[in-house]
């Protein structure tokens, strides 16, 4: 289960890395919201992944980590944060040049 | 206490002269004094412990994890430094008061100065290393400001320039080097690696830090090679120059070698390196300071040649050697000062500095003359003068040596040849200036005496070369033998100092140097002649070269590495950290870790397959956007999924709540977008970015396996453990984010309404085009409240308030909380600007969403502050259980009000950013959302 999960992970980093790597903003921000993902997944399994063990005192017998978790809510809430203020910026530079080239010009201009 | 007042009151005292600068000169200069004599007065009531040997350390700790202490030592040597420093400079501010014309700036004039002196004193008296290279810097810096303090001219920019450049970068090695030796003994305290010098000169990396020590002597000392910068120093205003290069700036450097002479000297590295460099910087300064014209050139060539007979003193390695080192520190300060001065005088009366104009000056200001005589005789080291005995002392020591084997002749005779150049140059600082003639189109024609209190400094100066040339015994002594004792950590071996030391070779050879000198200047006018016709080394012209060099070549590489394209950055900054991360996880031997395997159940499976599946195909879509957008959802949701599969149901719930705001913002986004993506990646290009891609993925999947199949130590027990006694809530998750790490989260949602006060200033004045169709050429719908959506909206607003109220209310406990229950809450409310358009819902609108959201950090930070009525630190918690009617047993805690607040700042922040970004999507012209 552990192999699956890692290979996910490296499946969303790369999927994630190649968007970035894209010339046009929206592929780069769908780009940034899938390595998003990968980096809060990759945060929680810090914590090591365990089923049923939620880190609620009096619910079960062990607990999970609540740390990484902690630290992945907030992660969360400011990624979406993130997100918005790089499409907002985005938008920002479509409204004053004109393309949607990260570069801010046509190629070959 | 009275050390840091030493040093401190420099600094404060810079204050006063830029506060009094309209009061007329002398009010400046009075103003400018009040600090260093304050200074004086307290340095002077340190005398007697001085004197008795002891060394006073005072200071606090600073940065004790760093070794970085603000501690001070004041022992014999760091006296006679404060000493120079704080007399000269007394005497440098009195004559400058008369050099300065009327016009300029006297009141930053003096403020330079001051922070000059107060950054030398703190070099001088400080006992922590690290505190002495950041006065060292200082001292750059603020001669930086000297030296260039008549900035409208370019040769004075230029000096400065040059001056900073050389003496940074020494302190820049120095700064390695004492790092270096902190390593080596464990501590940055002067009064443990003074005493560590066996431990030091044993350890491998004693070369190193020593050369490194060295060339931060080396350039602040003007030494061979680096000579280069002091004479272009000297287009700084003459009190600058006597101040700078007689007693401090210069003499910095050697300083340093009187400093860790216990420490680093006593080895044929330092012996070589340090007499070598001494012996070639005194006859190359002595041979040049002869053939300028340039008055104060000749005494910057002179000064060069002086400090190389000093550092050659320290490189001979005796303790003798030592002794007449620090005596010749003295000697050096007091007649180089006031030969600056009577340079400044002359230059001040006649218009000229050339020495080729300047003639037969004895008839029109003797006083000035008589003061110049002897102070250069001294410079000459004429018997019955001061620098007379340091010489004898030096050319003593120059036979002792022996390390040179057969050559051992070499120093002795290069040193009498220097001493020969000495006389001559002295000579003709004497007969050129004061006699041969009459003058030759003076400037100022006829020359004549300066104001009487502006030679005060300068007879005061030579009133003391002399005192202890005729009396060094009761003059001069106890300071010498305190200062050479610390200097040489305690040891002070036997000398005597006397004028007669009756018939020896040392005095065979001051004769020599004496009669040589004569003769060289008899000989002047061919030696000139050759002079001139030999080719001309302009440091400047090649120092700007350099620069230009490196200038060019930076450029080069700047240009090469930044085309402007982002992809390229990107591309660049991925494959090295590709590079990096393989070269940090090579030395791991295997993938595989100890803890046991989770069985694979099918059901989990499935959906990582799909979420790993659904990732990919956004990237093979993402030339269609909205088709890309609608898989990426699917990601999401999955990663959700994996937060509740693997316990974390308050992940969940959050990822769920953004995902669903995020896809909406993407919508939103989408809308001015073009649909389609145009292919214009090259097929290399693609082929790199699949590469890099598919290596980061690699990387990282191998990582988390590798992390993730290991056991680790965790400091969650803590949380665990004091959840319920010390937070009041089983829900380990939040009681975590509202009380244990409450900071962190009050700085999150900061950043949040941060972000979301950001956007809405971006959008401020945003036109954008509406396209009328959509990327597939279809009109978009008209009909913008779709009546189901409509309805199903209305309905579910209550309900999903009061779903959010259950969530919020339960968070401490339970799975929820402030985030989601605000994530929940700003779901149900675009739900209603999807369905109803943002006018219709803005006009319902009770709150302004800035309002909402500041009031949200308001309440948290409060929360955290309302603890401080208490006596408690920041954010500290509280809980009870109350009973009240009809709801029952309930428990309230403060970190509920802080959750409160978190709450707040989401739903604001949340709806701030997607109701002002769908405004624009909206009519024209763009109004803003409260």
């Amino acid at each position: 289960m552990e192999a699956l999960f890692a290979v996910t992970l490296g499946v969303l980093t790369a999927s994630g890395i190649y968007l970035i790597l894209q010339a046009r903003i929206f592929p780069v921000v769908l780009g940034l919201t899938l390595l998003s993902y990968a980096v809060n997944l990759f945060l929680f399994a810090m914590g090591r992944l365990a089923g049923g063990v939620p880190a609620v005192i009096g619910r079960s017998a062990e607990y999970g980590d609540p740390l990484p978790q902690a630290l992945v809510l907030t992660a969360i809430v400011i990624g979406f944060a993130m997100t918005a203020f790089v499409v907002v910026l985005a938008l920002r530079s479509l409204g004053e040049t004109g393309t949607d080239h990260v570069d801010g010009q046509e190629p070959g201009k | 206490m009275a050390l840091a007042l030493i040093i401190a009151l420099p600094f404060l005292g810079a204050l006063i002269p830029l506060l009094v600068s309209r009061m007329g000169r002398s009010a400046v200069a009075i103003a400018a004094a009040l600090a260093p004599a304050c200074g004086l007065w307290l340095l002077f009531s340190q005398r007697a412990a001085v004197f008795a040997g002891e060394v006073q350390i005072a200071g606090t700790e600073w940065l004790p994890q760093l070794g970085l202490n603000l501690s001070l030592r004041l022992d014999g040597l760091g006296f006679l430094f404060a000493l120079l420093i704080l007399g000269i400079g007394l005497l440098v501010i009195l004559y400058a008061r008369y050099y300065l014309a009327k016009s300029e700036p006297q009141g930053r004039f003096y403020a330079f100065l001051l922070l000059f002196m107060g950054a030398m004193l703190g070099v001088v008296l400080s006992e922590n290393m690290l505190l002495m290279l950041m006065f060292w810097e200082l001292t750059s810096l603020s001669s930086f400001l000297l030296i260039g303090f008549w900035k409208h001219r370019s040769d004075a920019r230029i000096g400065a320039r040059m001056a900073l450049a050389v003496t940074g970068g020494g302190g820049l090695a120095l700064l390695a080097g004492i790092l270096l030796i902190g390593q080596i003994v464990g501590s940055f305290e002067l009064s443990v690696v003074l005493a560590a010098g066996d431990q030091i000169r044993a350890s491998a990396l004693y070369p190193l830090a020593l050369v490194l020590v060295l060339l931060g002597v080396f350039t602040k000392s003007a030494q061979f090679p680096f000579h280069f910068w002091l004479p272009h120093a000297m287009a700084a205003p003459t009190p600058v120059s006597a101040y700078l290069h007689s007693a401090t700036m210069v003499k910095a450097g050697v300083f340093l070698l009187a400093r860790f002479y216990p420490a680093l000297a006593d080895s044929e590295w330092w012996f070589y390196l340090v007499s070598l460099t001494g012996l070639a910087t005194l006859l190359v300064g002595a041979v040049l300071a002869l053939f300028q014209h340039d008055l104060k050139g000749l005494l910057a060539y002179s000064t060069i040649s002086h400090l190389g007979l000093i550092t050659l003193l320290f490189g001979l390695d005796s303790k003798l050697a030592v002794v007449a080192a620090v005596f010749h520190i003295i000697n050096h300060a007091t007649f180089k000062a006031s030969l600056f001065m009577a340079a400044g005088i002359i230059d001040h009366e006649t218009g000229s500095r050339d020495m080729r104009s300047i003639n037969g000056l004895w008839k029109y200001m003797p006083h000035t003359a008589v003061l110049a005589m002897v102070a250069s005789s001294a410079m000459a080291g004429v018997p019955l003068l001061n620098g007379f005995l340091s010489k004898e002392m030096f050319f003593a020591e120059t036979l002792k040596q022996h390390l040179l084997g057969s050559f051992y002749w070499v120093i002795p005779a290069v040193a009498t040849l220097a001493g020969a150049f000495a006389v001559a140059y002295s000579l003709r600082f004497i007969h050129d200036v004061f006699f041969n003639g009459e003058p030759i189109d003076l400037p100022k024609y006829p020359p004549h005496e300066p104001a009487r209190y502006m030679k005060i400094p300068v007879e005061i100066l030579v009133f003391l070369c002399l005192l202890v040339g005729v009396l060094p015994g009761y003059t001069i002594a106890s300071l010498l033998a305190a200062a050479a004792t610390s200097s040489l950590n305690g040891e002070l071996p036997q000398y005597s100092l006397t004028v007669w030391h009756g018939l020896n070779l040392p005095l065979a050879m001051s004769v020599l140097a004496l009669v040589g000198g004569l003769f060289i200047y008899a000989l002047r006018k061919p030696l000139f002649a050759w002079y001139e016709g030999l080719p001309e080394i302009d440091a400047r012209v090649n120092f700007q070269r350099g620069i230009t060099i490196l200038m060019r070549i930076t450029d080069a590489l700047t240009d090469r590495l930044e085309t402007g394209s982002l992809q390229r950055y990107m591309a660049l900054l991925l494959g090295s950290v590709l590079l990096l991360v393989v070269f940090a996880l090579s030395p791991l031997e295997s993938l595989q870790g100890s803890l046991p395997a989770m069985p694979v159940d099918a059901i989990t499976a499935l959906g990582l397959g799909i979420m790993a599946l659904t990732a990919l195909l956004t990237a093979v879509f993402h030339r269609r956007s909205l088709v890309a957008l609608m898989i990426l959802s699917c990601t999401g949701l999955m990663v959700a999924l994996a937060f509740a599969r693997y316990s974390a149901p308050d992940l969940a719930l959050t990822q769920l709540s953004v995902e669903v705001v995020t896809i909406i913002l993407l919508m939103l986004a989408l809308f001015f977008m073009p649909a389609q993506v145009p292919a214009e990646s090259s097929s290399l290009r693609v082929l790199r970015d699949l590469g890099l891609a598919g290596g980061v993925g690699t990387l990282v999947a191998l990582l988390v396996y590798a992390v993730i199949t290991r056991p680790y130590q965790s400091i969650s027990p803590y949380f665990l453990e004091n959840s319920v006694p010390g937070g009041g809530g089983t829900n380990v998750v939040n009681v975590i984010l509202v009380d244990f790490r409450g900071f962190d989260t009050l700085g999150e949602i900061s950043v949040l309404a941060i972000a979301a006060v950001g956007i809405f200033a971006l959008l401020g004045g945003l036109r954008l085009a509406h396209p009328s169709r959509d990327g597939n050429g279809r009109p978009w719908s008209t009909d913008s409240h779709p009546l189901i959506l409509d309805i199903l909206a209305r309905a579910l607003l209550p309900m999903a308030l009061l779903i959010s109220v259950f969530i919020f209310l339960r968070g401490h406990n339970l799975p929820g909380g402030g985030f989601i229950a605000g994530l929940v809450t700003a779901v149900a409310l675009i739900l209603q600007y999807v369905a109803r358009g943002v006018a219709w819902t803005q006009a319902r609108q009770p709150l302004a969403y800035h309002v909402l959201a500041g009031a949200g950090v308001l309440i948290a930070t409060l929360t955290g502050l309302g603890s401080w009525l208490f006596g408690r630190p920041f954010l500290t918690s509280a809980f009870g259980h109350f009973h009240i009617p009809l709801i029952g047993e309930i428990e309230l805690a403060t970190a509920m009000l802080f959750d409160l607040g978190v709450y707040m700042t989401v739903v604001g922040a949340t709806l701030m950013i997607l109701s002002n970004i769908g405004q624009v999507s909206q009519a024209e012209p763009f109004r803003e959302v409260r």
